[in-house]
């Protein structure tokens, strides 16, 4: 906030001005001449100003914690280049529109990439050393050296150029009102939830196969195989279920990592979430959109390392005792 | 140590490929500068400097694949041949260029150039083009603009959708053998009359200028035909050439990634060492600094800095070095909490040296081998990251970097409208630089990192 203090006062003049011009041009006030006009206008931005406590300069307390709250309820006003479906310019109402979209898109690809990882990181991990367990490394690798929103323009190019399978835009066409809607926002969904997943599975898979070969290893899981307990089921009950623990933290750090990655995305598909109103916002330079975005983006980056945490204390026997 | 690191990393295949993929980007970033000229990294976004080439044409390879497309020719007076007249006091200065037309595709657009010299009476420009089926069309005869000072140079360039030439080509109507009105004026100039193809052969385009006096003087005379095909890497929307571009975002990659990567691992490593050296409190109170820059989210606060401070390319790198320090002080503060109890360190603190001393003189040149490692690793992220700040088009607007030729690609919608020799490039080589300094570290790390060693001997 302290960072942001020139900014916000720089917002706050602007609002300030706009408010006072509206004033003066919807109000019955007449002037003599332009002069006369623009100096009443001054004189009443300065008052204001004074009242709001701008002059008093952007490291006042009181004026800090003023807009720290302002911040968390998301009171940021107006945008300048935004409106949601309705109409609405309010940055609250035109970000809240947003977020669900993002969350739908990000959650499930989430569930489906940990899901699919967590099944192929436990299967390569039976099979160390086979060419599968190679090709997954490689492909765990690849998939961290590329970046995710390039990933998506050559999906783009595949799917939508060249195959014509899905829409190159995945703003859905219909109104939300259409009884179709839902069907429609599901196939426009699609590539960028197929390339979500693609670009992060692998890399859950390489996390849950590095911590299971490490229980692997350990004597409990040789005593047991002496034991004559079938591979398998030592493989997907004892060995994972060790593993949970560590493998729900490093994954849930990762998958948190990835929420910059996806709003990235959602900038290249065209997907009506956060992202590519971040990405519009950059262009127009809006700021309180952009302050507000990244609130809420730190909100989701926070909300989700904290339920990996809680994973950790349900997964972890030894937890539960304190 | 660090020798016997250097060796084996030249001794894995990993670290071989890497290294040589890393040599081979420094090299082609050293030679850059020699091979094209310094200006297009200056004038990158400039749309001016990049007028003479064609408009999103595909790299000039696809030839070998498709239908031969035409490609770009970019001709001056050098190419040209030059016949001077004169008679009854008018000088014709004839420019004669040749066009070999081998493609089965059309030029995108023509440009005749010209640069002149005159005072109170133009010259004429006439220009004529002998075909290989040897009809002559005269498709521009007008003079030049009037000047109103005396012994100034114009410079202009007559383009192909000029009403003139369309007008001109009409009456050759009669040669073809369909109609040839809703036609653009390169396609009639290149067509066969008798069926709507390109017609093959050696064409003679020749610029005429009547000079009617003595003081007047043709400066230089052009030719632009746009082409289909352009280049090893084609060009974009802007006209710029892609592979110039590719070849500049190199040693800004390196640059960043490298910076950034130093730079970081070297606050890791004092903060880390400090940390597990001081032990106690110390130790507790840096840890818990460290777990609040793990839980802040990186890309929404990068945007947010860059928003507030700007977007220079220095202060880009330091808004990194914020954000990418922490890995490296856990695993540091991890090892030097054992290093501590060494005897050697033990001994130096029983002679009294001081801690600082300590930590700089006998710990932190333990460390070193897998600082090098660490280093190498952070390289790709740091790159990644740049690359995606420049991407939601908050890069160095002043240099041509991949994210930001991926950003104009988007904002172009390269994807959607097939252009992947705009997309494809500027990605692999993100990946590849990546790729090149992960394998160098990963080598490098499994030879010096005790953690991992320890964990293979398990």
């Amino acid at each position: 906030m302290i960072l942001l203090g020139s900014t916000f006062d720089k917002l706050q003049k602007e609002a300030i001005r706009n408010q006072v011009i509206d004033e003066v041009n919807q109000g019955a006030l007449k002037f003599e001449n332009s002069d006369e006009r623009s100096s009443y206008i001054n004189n009443q931005i300065q008052f204001k100003s004074k009242i709001s406590g701008l002059d008093q300069g952007s490291l006042n307390p009181s004026i800090i914690i003023h807009r720290v709250i302002s911040v968390m309820t998301f009171d940021l006003g107006k945008s300048n280049f935004f409106t949601t479906d309705y109409g609405s310019s309010n940055v609250r109402d035109i970000i809240f529109e947003k977020v669900p979209k993002t969350l739908l898109l990000f959650t499930t690809a989430t569930i489906c990439a940990f899901v699919i990882g967590i099944f192929l990181g436990t299967y390569v991990a039976g099979k160390e050393g086979s060419w599968w367990d190679k090709s997954n490394s490689i492909f765990a690798i690849f998939s961290n050296s590329f970046p995710s929103w390039w990933i998506a323009m050559l999906m783009i190019l595949i799917f939508a150029f060249a195959l014509h399978i899905f829409p190159a835009r995945a703003t859905p066409l219909s109104s939300p009102s259409d009884p179709t809607y839902v069907l429609d926002l599901l196939y426009h969904m699609a590539l960028p939830l197929i390339t979500l997943i693609i670009v992060s599975f692998g890399g859950v898979a390489y996390i849950v196969r590095y911590f299971l070969i490490n229980i692997l290893n350990e004597d409990f899981i040789h005593a047991k195989r002496t034991m004559g307990i079938s591979r398998r089921k030592i493989l997907y009950s004892h060995a994972l279920r060790n593993a949970g623990p560590p493998i729900a933290t490093a994954v849930g750090l990762a998958l948190a990592a990835s929420f910059g990655g996806a709003i990235i995305l959602e900038a290249v598909f065209d997907w009506p979430g956060m992202g590519k109103l971040y990405y519009d916002a950059i262009g127009q330079f809006d700021v309180p959109i952009i302050i507000g975005l990244t609130f809420i983006s730190t909100v989701i980056f926070l909300v989700t390392i904290f339920i990996t945490d809680i994973s950790y204390t349900l997964l972890d026997p030894r937890m539960k005792g304190n | 140590m660090q020798k016997k690191l250097f060796l084996g990393l030249l001794r894995s295949r990993r670290g071989i490929v890497g290294v040589s993929i890393i040599g081979f980007l420094l090299l082609l970033s050293a030679v850059a500068p020699l091979i094209i000229p310094i200006e297009s990294y200056f004038l990158w976004n400039d749309p001016d400097y990049w007028i003479n080439n064609p408009k999103t044409a595909a790299p000039s390879w696809t030839n070998f694949f498709g239908p031969k497309e035409f490609e770009h020719v970019s001709l001056d007076r050098n190419d040209a041949k030059v016949i001077s007249k004169s008679s009854e006091g008018i000088r014709v200065d004839n420019y004669r260029f040749e066009i070999n037309m081998q493609a089965d595709s059309f030029p995108d657009d023509i440009m005749f150039l010209y640069s002149a010299k005159y005072g109170d009476i133009p010259p004429v420009l006439q220009i004529d083009i002998n075909r290989p089926d040897n009809n002559t069309f005269t498709v521009y005869y007008s003079s030049l603009p009037t000047s109103s000072n005396t012994n100034t140079t114009f410079s202009d360039r007559i383009f192909s959708t000029n009403e003139n030439i369309k007008e001109a080509l009409t009456q050759y109507q009669s040669l073809f053998n369909y109609s040839i009105s809703g036609l653009e004026p390169q396609v009639v100039i290149f067509s066969d009359t008798n069926k709507p193809n390109v017609l093959k052969g050696v064409y003679q385009i020749s610029e005429k200028f009547f000079l009617f006096d003595n003081y007047s003087s043709v400066e230089d005379a052009g030719l632009i035909l746009g082409g289909k095909v352009f280049g090893i890497m084609g060009t974009d929307d802007l006209r710029r050439d892609l592979a110039v571009g590719i070849i500049w975002g190199i040693p800004i990659a390196l640059f960043i990634g490298l910076t950034v990567s130093i730079f970081s691992i070297a606050i890791g490593l004092v903060y880390g060492v400090v940390a597990g050296y001081r032990g106690k409190r110390t130790d507790e109170s840096m840890m818990r600094v460290n777990d609040i820059f793990y839980a802040l989210p990186t890309l929404p606060l990068l945007i947010l800095l860059s928003i507030t401070f700007g977007r220079s390319i220095f202060l880009i790198i330091g808004f990194l070095l914020i954000f990418s320090w922490m890995g490296t002080a856990k695993v540091i503060r991890s090892i030097a909490l054992q290093t501590r109890n060494f005897q050697y360190v033990e001994a130096a603190k029983l002679m009294g040296q001081s801690d600082l001393k300590v930590i700089f003189k006998h710990i932190i040149p333990q460390l070193l081998p897998l600082t090098f490692a660490s280093i190498a690793i952070a390289v790709p992220a740091a790159i990644l990251t740049e690359a995606a700040l420049s991407f939601i088009g908050l890069g160095d607007p002043s240099l041509p970097t991949w994210g930001q030729m991926l950003h104009d690609a988007n904002t172009a919608d390269a994807a959607s409208r097939g252009i992947w020799w705009w997309i494809v490039p500027p990605g692999l080589m993100i990946a590849l630089t990546g790729l090149a300094f992960f394998l160098i570290g990963n080598t490098l790390d499994s030879i010096a990192n005790p953690l991992r060693n320890r964990n293979k001997r398990a």
